[in-house]
């Protein structure tokens, strides 16, 4: 019997996580239902640690903005024994205080921001009360973190950003952005794979492809990968663009 | 020599589709592949095939097709009205197609999802593990008027023609669902409003989820406002600012920001799927333990399902030669193998 997931679900204000069932296949750990950035950072050392030593049984691990899935084969594993291991990870530590480990590969990407290529930059700029170079200095400065890989294919959420910066999302749907392009909202940016509707604002543009269909590697980007965005002048942008290279100027640095 | 398919005209949503690309979360991408995946097994046990093959997945309308080497094709999901040249052929019934007859396949009498197999299957060269094309992922198109597609050899082109009684799922009607990690943000009273409301399948419906359209109060979560974004799965039950549900199908995103009440199960999604516009659904709880009893329940039958396939005994009357078949007596009527 399995009827005890009902209790499981009730929110806890005392835990410092929830582990929820999604799907048949999938135990989710939850630090918090809204956004956090102590819930981003333990979600960030839960998937480390997870990742180095996954818990037996499980078949992948991933990260999202507050939480991390553990998908298993509900057919080959006992799911309560799993959820007991997975319990085991979360035990003798803080998770309120946790602090992730600095990135093993930093990506460092040319953007251009503003102008033709960052069309809302004008718009984040009076909505955080920064100057529009104060904008750009402040993402360009900040080492972003790969908080999740989702939405569509090979797309990072990226964070996060100061506060200043916590700006909501817009209340219409921008119909389409291009390929390449940086929005942001929440404290997050999105760098888009493919041209797609959003309601985040689209503050510059790249040429790095995060999604490569026929590639090897088809998503270059890993969950906790640092990012540092290096600023371009449109011009310099519009030849990275010509020049139709999915590395788009990029360059990954292997730290450890 | 290798065959090919040729896409004389297509419906407007008509695609390539096999069983999609599971697992692949970690990078974004849902799992794609057929709407309503039960009709790729009907096909294969109709066909004779161990595993399901990449077909044409064909929503609401189909079109006109033509091979260059004789090729079985089966044809399962949403019965719609099929023709070789003038000949009226069955639905959920496998037929040979031959070089310069034309296949036409009309728009779903029910249903949504039609699908036409090639005994060959597609053979298109397969991007991150299969032939499907998922739109959102901008992975493959729609296939339009003019195309050809390389077909595989069909293992067996003398095997007489089959039919199947194909298991009932394209007028709605009840779906089970299982909780997820926010069922608990809805009162208890709406969950149980939920599960006695009937909802109507409504005009907004693609590939990647369906919406429901119901007179009743809105199913709004307690906490709505700044929820994080979290994993969604094809199957969940999304409620949209208006506290509206969305049911996810196969092309969803994989990461999303709307409260969801639950998931419905793998096999009752095709019912979801394949429900026609203004079809009547209503949604039942059950435990995940009953899920996984469900699930092995579905997953024998598709193993069996090639035993449910007989060979199809055609009305003599339309046979215009009856001395070139040779007819199978006392397997069945016929009728019993038409919806």
């Amino acid at each position: 019997m399995f009827d005890d997931v009902s209790a499981m679900t009730g929110r806890a204000e005392q835990q410092p996580a929830e582990i929820l069932p999604l799907g048949r296949d999938g135990w989710l750990v939850r630090f918090a239902l809204t956004a956090a950035p102590w819930a981003t950072a333990a979600a960030q050392v839960l998937n480390d640690r997870a990742q180095a030593d996954p818990p037996e049984g499980v078949l992948r691990v991933m990260p999202s903005l507050t939480s991390v899935l553990f998908r298993y084969d509900p057919e080959t594993t006992d799911r309560i024994a799993l959820r007991a291991r997975i319990e085991r990870l979360l035990e003798g530590r803080d998770w309120r205080e946790a602090t992730p480990e600095p990135a093993a590969r930093v990506w460092h990407i040319p953007v251009a921001f503003g102008g033709d290529h960052g069309p809302d930059l004008d718009a984040v700029s009076e909505l955080s009360g920064l100057a529009a170079e104060e904008v750009i200095r402040t993402i360009a400065e900040t080492p972003l973190r790969v908080l999740a890989i989702g939405f569509a294919p090979g797309q990072p959420y990226l964070g996060l950003l100061p506060e200043a910066l916590d700006l909501p999302r817009m209340s219409s749907i921008n119909p389409q952005v291009p390929r390449g392009a940086i929005a942001l909202a929440v404290r997050q940016l999105v760098l888009f794979p493919n041209a797609s509707p959003t309601g985040w604002r689209q503050v510059g543009r790249c040429a790095f492809r995060a999604f490569r269909p026929e590639a090897e590697a088809p998503v270059p980007l890993r969950a906790g990968d640092e990012l540092r965005l290096a600023t371009v002048s449109g011009g310099e942008m519009d030849g990275l663009l010509a020049a139709d290279d999915p590395e788009g100027g990029a360059r990954c640095e292997i730290r450890r | 020599m290798t065959a090919t398919l040729l896409i004389r005209s297509a419906g407007p949503g008509v695609s390539v589709q096999d069983t999609g690309r599971p697992n692949m979360a970690h990078i974004g991408l849902s799992r794609g592949g057929a709407a309503d995946p039960l009709a790729l097994h009907e096909a294969a046990a109709l066909l004779g095939l161990r595993a399901p093959a990449a077909a044409i997945e064909m929503a609401g309308m189909g079109g006109t097709f033509e091979v260059d080497v004789p090729m079985r094709i089966a044809l399962t999901g949403a019965p719609m009205r099929a023709r070789i040249d003038q000949r009226d052929i069955r639905w959920n019934a496998s037929h040979l197609l031959e070089p310069g007859q034309r296949l036409t396949v009309g728009a779903a009498e029910v249903g949504t999802y039609g699908y036409l197999t090639p005994a060959g299957g597609i053979a298109t060269t397969p991007l991150l593990g299969s032939r499907s094309t998922h739109l959102t992922a901008g992975l493959g198109a729609l296939l339009k008027d003019g195309d050809r597609l390389p077909l595989g050899a069909d293992p067996a082109p003398e095997t007489p023609a089959m039919g199947l009684i194909p298991e009932a799922r394209f007028t709605g009607g009840t779906v089970r669902f299982i909780e997820g990690p926010q069922t608990g943000l809805f009162a208890p009273e709406t969950l149980a409003r939920f599960e006695e409301t009937t909802f109507t399948r409504s005009a907004t419906a693609n590939r990647q989820g369906v919406r429901l359209e119901t007179e009743a109060p809105p199913f709004a979560a307690e906490v709505t406002s700044g929820l994080s974004s979290d994993f969604i799965l094809e199957g969940d039950l999304q409620m949209t600012g208006d506290g509206q549900p969305y049911v996810l199908l196969a092309e969803c995103q994989t990461i999303g920001g709307y409260p969801r009440i639950g998931t419905v199960i793998g096999p009752d999604l095709a019912r979801v799927a394949q429900a026609p516009l203004g079809a009547q659904l209503r949604f039942q709880r059950i435990g995940i333990d009953e899920a996984d009893r469900l699930a092995a329940t579905h997953a024998a039958r598709l193993k069996t399902l090639r035993r449910s396939a007989k060979p199809l005994v055609r009305d003599p009357a339309s046979i215009p030669d009856l001395l070139a078949y040779t007819l199978i007596s006392g397997v069945t009527a016929g009728r019993e193998l038409e919806e």
